[in-house]
């Protein structure tokens, strides 16, 4: 134990007992970081030929939380999240209660900017937090009690952070990325539960998909003020106004859909 | 499709052995009188046993009263076959996740046996005679040709040897957009209902195509989702009251007749968490894998992670009797939650007179709580080759203190032979224990407890 305040730093005489209370303390971050990580990575593994177990994955999410909750709680989420240069994770959706928590403290000023609960995306690959970052957490009274159920296992389960941020950020990069829009891990875990219905505007995570794309292109009154003198609508004259005021390359593309249209019309037609 | 499952065999045969996975047994039920033990496996296969009738002469030869027969196979069949979900990707397991079966009314059993999606009613009858003497078909079943047909004769039934016939009467599919975790049988004997891990519906037995929700717990928002359903059942007597458990450990009761969603409970049964002893894994020990009600309906069984726990219907704020089930992994909580074995989902059982409960541990080891006296034993479901009548032993675990022969060490439980799956004989002291392919029976002979196993 005595290794871990070895890493060049000079220390003075201090009290035995605050140094007993210190290694508890860095002790339980690694650990509780370890649990985190560990966590991370269950719910990562969630996607095989069948549908996991929702039971499991709501169980392992809630522990993520929690321990996101004590993180921000003893102050070493902040702490996190300046290692990864804190900016980028805040745009993302964080669970409901977490969001809650997260504006409060910043209405104190300056509270950690906190993850969302699953989504790594955007973070870099920045430095792993050090050793003397981990001492210098502050340590809780509700602790140790937390400590007796966590055992030496620990060793085999350590898993590096920057390994973690890798896979993270890897699976996450086939993600749609739009500023706020990115969707979370947890919607991914529990998207797959889900027929997504085609009823427009009921979908948060769709919304936030096609929230990039510019939905004026379909707007009636968009259409219809951009077209100035056409009398009759008819559908082919609707496209080709539409067409025109897209721009050339759009509009070639239109015209043999068109032609397509015309193609599929006259069959139907029959004439 | 042929060739569907034919890829689908060689791709798992990289994650695990197919052959021996299908063969796992993931539900144990006996039938209302226990003349009857069905088993359902992770390959959608459903085995029914059927106790044999001693005849009273050999009985009271041997001394002994009742019947002492042995469970031998009555039948087998397909109930479920894998699936597969075209519009989210998925496979659809064929694994059956229980077996119910309904209360007799005729010479005909009917069982509902469910997945992950459907649940099947099948019909199990016995054919003791054919008909003969068909005037327009051979006794192959080929049809004549009318012009050697001479004369008409009356087609008869003669008795053949006993053929046991399994149908499926009713498929109640597309009801559920999540796993089925239970299905429970009312008293009314003519509904039933299926929960999945947010909602709960309430089918007619005679109606496939229509089903009723009556719990529904999925918030608007899956990223809220911070609790399941994890298991369902009616209560024995009253057709309108029905318990569900979370996740989160809590007991909810419902009473049908109060709305026609039950979201909001008549009642909530939740143990108040001790601040002391609270962990990152308390919230997964506490989640509920089992409920009971027990045969008196007075009282409620539940199972989490450690503990089996016995509650009062009439009181709310807490069990009434826990049970220590293998709390020397309290300290091993971390392990277990590595190797995913904090999620196995253990069943309990209560005996005919609801004086003991039983319930399933690792290492082949399952418990047995007498609740008057409030002691445990420990027992093993073990083949011993040698000896097809070996007597139950008394296991310990090796937990401090002085170690006597026997004893168990915690580090060296086997953690894949998990006990999760049990059923107890309606009346009598007979239970069904399944142990990963091995079906361990066990019968309470005076005072020895014998047993004979069949292996899938």
């Amino acid at each position: 134990m005595a290794n871990m305040y070895s890493k060049g730093t000079k220390r003075k005489f201090f009290d035995s007992v605050d140094a007993a209370m210190d290694n508890k303390a860095v002790l339980y971050s690694r650990q509780r970081q370890s649990l985190l990580d560990m966590s991370l990575i269950k719910l990562q593994l969630c996607h095989m030929l069948v549908e996991p177990n929702m039971c499991r994955s709501v169980l392992i999410a809630n522990t993520v939380r929690h321990i996101q909750e004590e993180m921000t709680h003893d102050g070493s989420w902040q702490l996190v999240t300046e290692a990864f240069g804190g900016s980028g994770p805040s745009d993302h959706l964080v669970a409901t209660e977490v969001l809650c928590r997260s504006s409060a403290l910043e209405q104190q000023g300056g509270g950690p900017k906190l993850y969302s609960v699953m989504g790594y995306d955007g973070c870099r690959e920045e430095e792993v937090v050090t050793d003397e970052a981990l001492c210098s957490v502050t340590f809780s009274d509700g602790a140790p009690a937390l400590l007796g159920t966590i055992d030496h296992c620990w060793d085999r389960a350590e898993l590096r952070m920057v390994a973690v941020e890798d896979r993270v950020i890897k699976d996450s990069g086939s993600e749609v990325e739009s500023g706020e829009g990115a969707k979370t891990v947890m919607g991914q875990v529990f998207g797959t539960f889900e027929i997504k219905n085609g009823a427009p505007g009921s979908d948060p995570a769709l919304e936030e998909l096609f929230s990039a794309v510019d939905a004026s292109y379909y707007d009636l009154d968009t259409m219809l003020t951009s077209i100035q003198s056409t009398p009759k609508m008819g559908p082919y004259n609707l496209l080709d106004s539409m067409a025109s005021s897209h721009g050339p390359t759009s509009n070639s593309s239109c015209r043999t859909d068109l032609s397509e249209l015309d193609h599929i019309m006259e069959i139907i037609v029959g004439s | 499709m042929g060739e569907d499952t034919e890829s689908s065999k060689v791709n798992h045969s990289f994650l695990r052995d197919y052959v021996t996975e299908a063969d796992v047994i993931s539900t144990v039920e006996f039938n209302h009188t226990g003349d009857l033990l069905a088993t359902g496996d992770k390959g959608g296969r459903v085995v029914v046993f059927q106790r044999e009738t001693v005849p009273k002469g050999e009985l009271e030869q041997v001394g002994e009263t009742g019947e002492s027969g042995e469970y031998n196979v009555y039948s087998t069949f397909q109930s479920h076959e894998p699936d597969f979900d075209y519009l989210k990707s998925l496979e659809i397991e064929e694994k059956i996740n229980k077996i119910r079966w309904l209360p007799q009314q005729n010479a005909a059993h009917f069982l509902l046996s469910t997945n992950d999606k459907t649940i099947k009613l099948w019909k199990v009858s016995e054919r003791d005679k054919q008909p003969e003497g068909y005037n327009l078909k051979d006794e192959e079943g080929r049809v004549k040709d009318i012009s050697t047909v001479t004369s008409l004769q009356v087609p008869v039934l003669r008795p053949t040897d006993l053929m046991v016939e399994v149908r499926p009467r009713r498929v109640f599919s597309n009801g559920h957009t999540y796993h089925v975790n239970s299905i429970s049988v009312n008293s009314d004997g003519e509904t039933y209902l299926s929960a999945d891990d947010l909602r709960i519906n309430m089918w007619h037995l005679g109606i496939t195509d229509r089903s009723f929700n009556i719990v529904d717990i999925k918030p608007a928002n899956m990223e809220e989702l911070t609790e399941v359903i994890t298991a369902a059942e009616f209560h024995p007597h009253h057709c309108h009251l029905f318990v569900y458990s979370s996740s989160k450990g809590s007991l909810r009761l419902c009473d049908m007749r109060a709305s026609a969603l039950c979201d909001k409970h008549t009642k909530l049964f939740e143990e108040p968490e001790d601040p002391g002893s609270r962990s990152f894994f308390s919230e997964i020990v506490s989640s509920v894998s089992d409920v009971k009600f027990s045969h008196n309906g007075r009282y409620l069984l539940t199972r989490d992670y450690l503990t089996a726990k016995v509650w009062d219907l009439h009181m709310e704020k807490g069990p009434v009797e826990t049970y220590q089930v293998h709390d020397y992994l309290r300290t091993k909580l971390c392990s277990l939650y590595e190797n995913d074995c904090i999620f196995d989902k253990f069943e309990c059982v209560w005996n005919s007179s609801d004086s003991v409960i039983m319930t399933g541990a690792y290492n082949s080891f399952f418990r047995m709580f007498d609740r008057e006296t409030g002691r445990g034993v420990t027992l093993e479901a073990w083949r011993e080759t040698s000896k097809p009548r070996a007597v139950l032993r008394t296991r310990r675990i090796y937990t401090g203190g002085k170690r006597r022969r026997g004893d168990v060490g915690v580090d060296s439980l086997d953690f894949t032979k998990k006990i999760l799956h049990m059923a107890w004989h309606p009346e009598e002291n007979i239970i069904a224990i399944a142990s990963t392919n091995n079906l361990y029976i066990f019968q309470d002979r005076s005072l020895n407890a014998c047993a004979h196993t069949h292996t899938h």
